[in-house]
């Protein structure tokens, strides 16, 4: 009982850290239909300024973790504005293919300039308390404070701001939000600056927890919060954290079991299952396709 | 006629590439890379099978080219055949391309059903699923790689195999099975419309990209001779998956042209390896931005269309006033 309790909390900590990038990738496919590959990419770029700002910057840790996600946010929208809006109406194919190439370039680009070896993220001293027989450490609390938080911040954007409106309008008809009056360009930016900053807190965070940071730590937790994403329908932030969640427990439940060598495979084998049974997600709607 | 005399022309070629090698005339570093050449040329017509040609977008390219590596690596490290070096690699290579192409049917069953973007990622998990599996698995040395397989590969191996591989998928697009999948490039719906069973040609094109790219891994297996899960990652499909980019998807001798050119690339850069990945990506995403149908596009190269090239480039010579009129009329050609 106590080992499950155990793995219940390890598994939503990480899921916490899935849900946040998740989220970037649900926000954009909303607004313009591209799986943006090069996310996991500004989650590790992320991650690689909070090390900068602690390091270099001497910040605090909180302070640190809003200026990852301010340049964050402006690299996010700066790429959009240079790479993706040429290709708004292309073919799809050519606009993931870009993705995939920008995510190669970040990494690339950052193997080239800081070099490949992973750097030490100066952590905060750890500190245990038990409740009810469970350890929880400050690490993994500050990690579900700050994702929580987020998310509410999120929701209340999405929802109670003229911003949010006019985001839930542009993906939800491009062509009637601008003969409304809406600046698309600006929301789809603002999409973008949002998304991005909530991957950079991701990154931040994860490199918190494990104390590592490297050029390729993006590339597998980006796939897997997009399995997080499909999982809860892409499109609809609630499926984000939902999916975000559920993967987390699934891989902190095959660790226990005793496989986590397997660990990886976990993630993709719950997309493919997911792809077949039930593509639109747990929470998506079926949509039926036109002719 | 024409076709058995170009044929037998690079059948040719390759023996006399392959006697220069044995005489030392050609190093055996040049030797390796022509022979990966070679390989990769195989790899990127075979995607270009599946992406190009039936409009499928697939990143586990690597996954399937690791299947055939370590299959074929099994076939002639681990059972003992007694049969003749010759025979046993022709077997190895043939398991390890059947393997690949069970998987590729396995895999594109069921993911041929998704389109587009959610295809490109369950290929993609496929792909990693792949490499764990390998990473997990003793008999064939888990994380520490399959060490001791034979050097059996040489330049002409991998030639031939490559002439066989491109003759197959040019012949293959002209019957009513390829025109089928160029239909469902075209469009799908209409494809349906036209009573193709859709997801058969799908799988099919699928299954046959994995065959080839099965062999491939395993020559490259047998020449690089050490398997390890690590080097058919994410990025290893992705490099592929440039090369047909680069040359056009649809366009066979495109995917060669960019195969070789990429493989020149990599060995003039091989002294800034870092620097490499980052023009692949800035070459990828300008590519993408600019010219999205690739270099070629979904034109053929061929000894016709290099003569009317010839025959304009000495027109163009002749009268340089003309130069916009002239573009325009021999684009269609």
């Amino acid at each position: 009982m106590e080992l499950i309790l155990q793995q219940l909390i390890n598994g939503i900590s990480l899921g916490s850290v899935y849900a946040l990038i998740a989220l970037g990738y649900t926000m954009v496919y909303g607004i313009i239909k591209l799986i943006n590959f090069a996310h996991g990419e500004i989650f590790m770029l992320g991650a690689l300024a909070g090390f900068f700002a602690i390091t270099v910057l001497g910040l605090p840790f909180f302070l640190a973790l809003v200026l990852a996600m301010a340049v964050c946010a402006t690299l996010g929208v700066v790429m959009e504005r240079i790479a993706y809006k040429p290709l708004r109406n292309a073919h799809r194919i050519a606009a993931l293919m870009t993705a995939v190439g920008l995510s190669l370039f970040y990494q690339s680009f950052t193997i080239y300039t800081v070099g490949a070896t992973p750097k030490a993220f100066p952590r905060i001293p750890v500190q245990t308390w038990e409740i009810f027989g469970v350890a929880i450490s400050n690490r993994q609390l500050i990690i579900l404070v700050t994702a929580i938080s987020l998310m509410v911040l999120l929701q209340f954007i999405v929802h109670k701001t003229k911003m949010g409106k006019a985001m839930r309008a542009v993906s939800f008809d491009r062509d009637a939000a601008r003969s409304m009056g809406i600046s698309v360009d600006k929301t789809i930016s603002f999409t973008f600056a949002i998304g991005s900053s909530l991957a950079a807190a991701a990154g931040v965070l994860f490199g918190m927890y494990y104390g590592t940071v490297h050029p390729m730590m993006g590339l597998l937790p980006g796939l897997k919060a997009f399995v997080a994403a499909v999982l809860g329908g892409i499109g609809i932030i609630p499926g984000a954290m939902l999916g975000g969640m559920i993967l987390g427990l699934a891989e902190a439940g095959v660790s226990a079991l005793g496989f986590s060598t397997f660990r990886d495979a976990v993630a993709f084998a719950i997309l493919i299952i997911i792809l077949i049974v039930r593509p639109s997600g747990l929470l998506g709607k079926n949509v039926r396709e036109k002719v | 006629m024409k076709k058995l005399l170009v044929i037998t022309g690079f059948v040719v070629f390759g023996v006399i590439i392959q006697f220069l090698i044995w005489n030392g005339i050609i190093n055996n570093y040049y030797a390796q890379v022509f022979t990966l050449m070679s390989i990769f040329i195989i790899l990127a017509t075979s995607l270009n099978l599946i992406n190009g040609i039936t409009g499928q977008f697939s990143l586990g390219h690597a996954g399937f080219a690791a299947v055939g590596g370590y299959f074929s690596a099994i076939v002639t490290t681990r059972l003992d055949l007694g049969l003749s070096d010759f025979t046993t690699f022709l077997l190895a290579l043939l398991v390890g391309g059947l393997v690949a192409a069970f998987a590729g049917f396995l895999i594109g069953l069921p993911t041929l059903r998704l389109r587009g973007d959610y295809l490109a990622i369950a290929t993609l998990g496929f792909g990693e699923i792949i490499r764990v599996l390998f990473l997990n698995w003793k008999y064939v040395g888990a994380a520490s790689g399959m060490w001791g397989i034979p050097g059996y590969t040489n330049f002409l191996w991998a030639y031939l195999v490559a002439v066989v591989t491109v003759l197959f998928i040019v012949n293959f697009m002209h019957t009513s099975h390829g025109r089928a999948c160029l239909s469902i490039r075209e469009d799908e719906i209409a494809a349906e419309t036209m009573g193709i069973n859709t997801t058969k040609y799908k799988v099919i094109a699928f299954t046959f990209g994995a065959f080839f790219a099965g062999v491939a891994g395993g020559i490259f297996a047998h020449l690089i001779r050490l398997l390890h899960p690590q080097s058919f990652t994410f990025m290893f499909s992705v490099e592929i998956l440039l090369m047909v980019v680069l040359g056009g998807l649809g366009s066979i001798t495109g995917s060669i042209a960019a195969a070789i050119l990429l493989t020149t690339l990599t060995e003039a850069l091989r002294q800034f390896s870092e620097l490499r990945m980052v023009i692949y990506a800035l070459m990828l995403i300008g590519i993408m931005i600019f010219r999205p149908q690739g270099l070629l596009g979904t034109k053929e190269l061929s000894a016709d269309s290099m003569v009317k090239w010839w025959a304009w480039i000495k027109k163009l010579l002749g009268r340089t006033k003309r130069v916009g009129e002239q573009v325009d009329n021999t684009k269609d050609s």
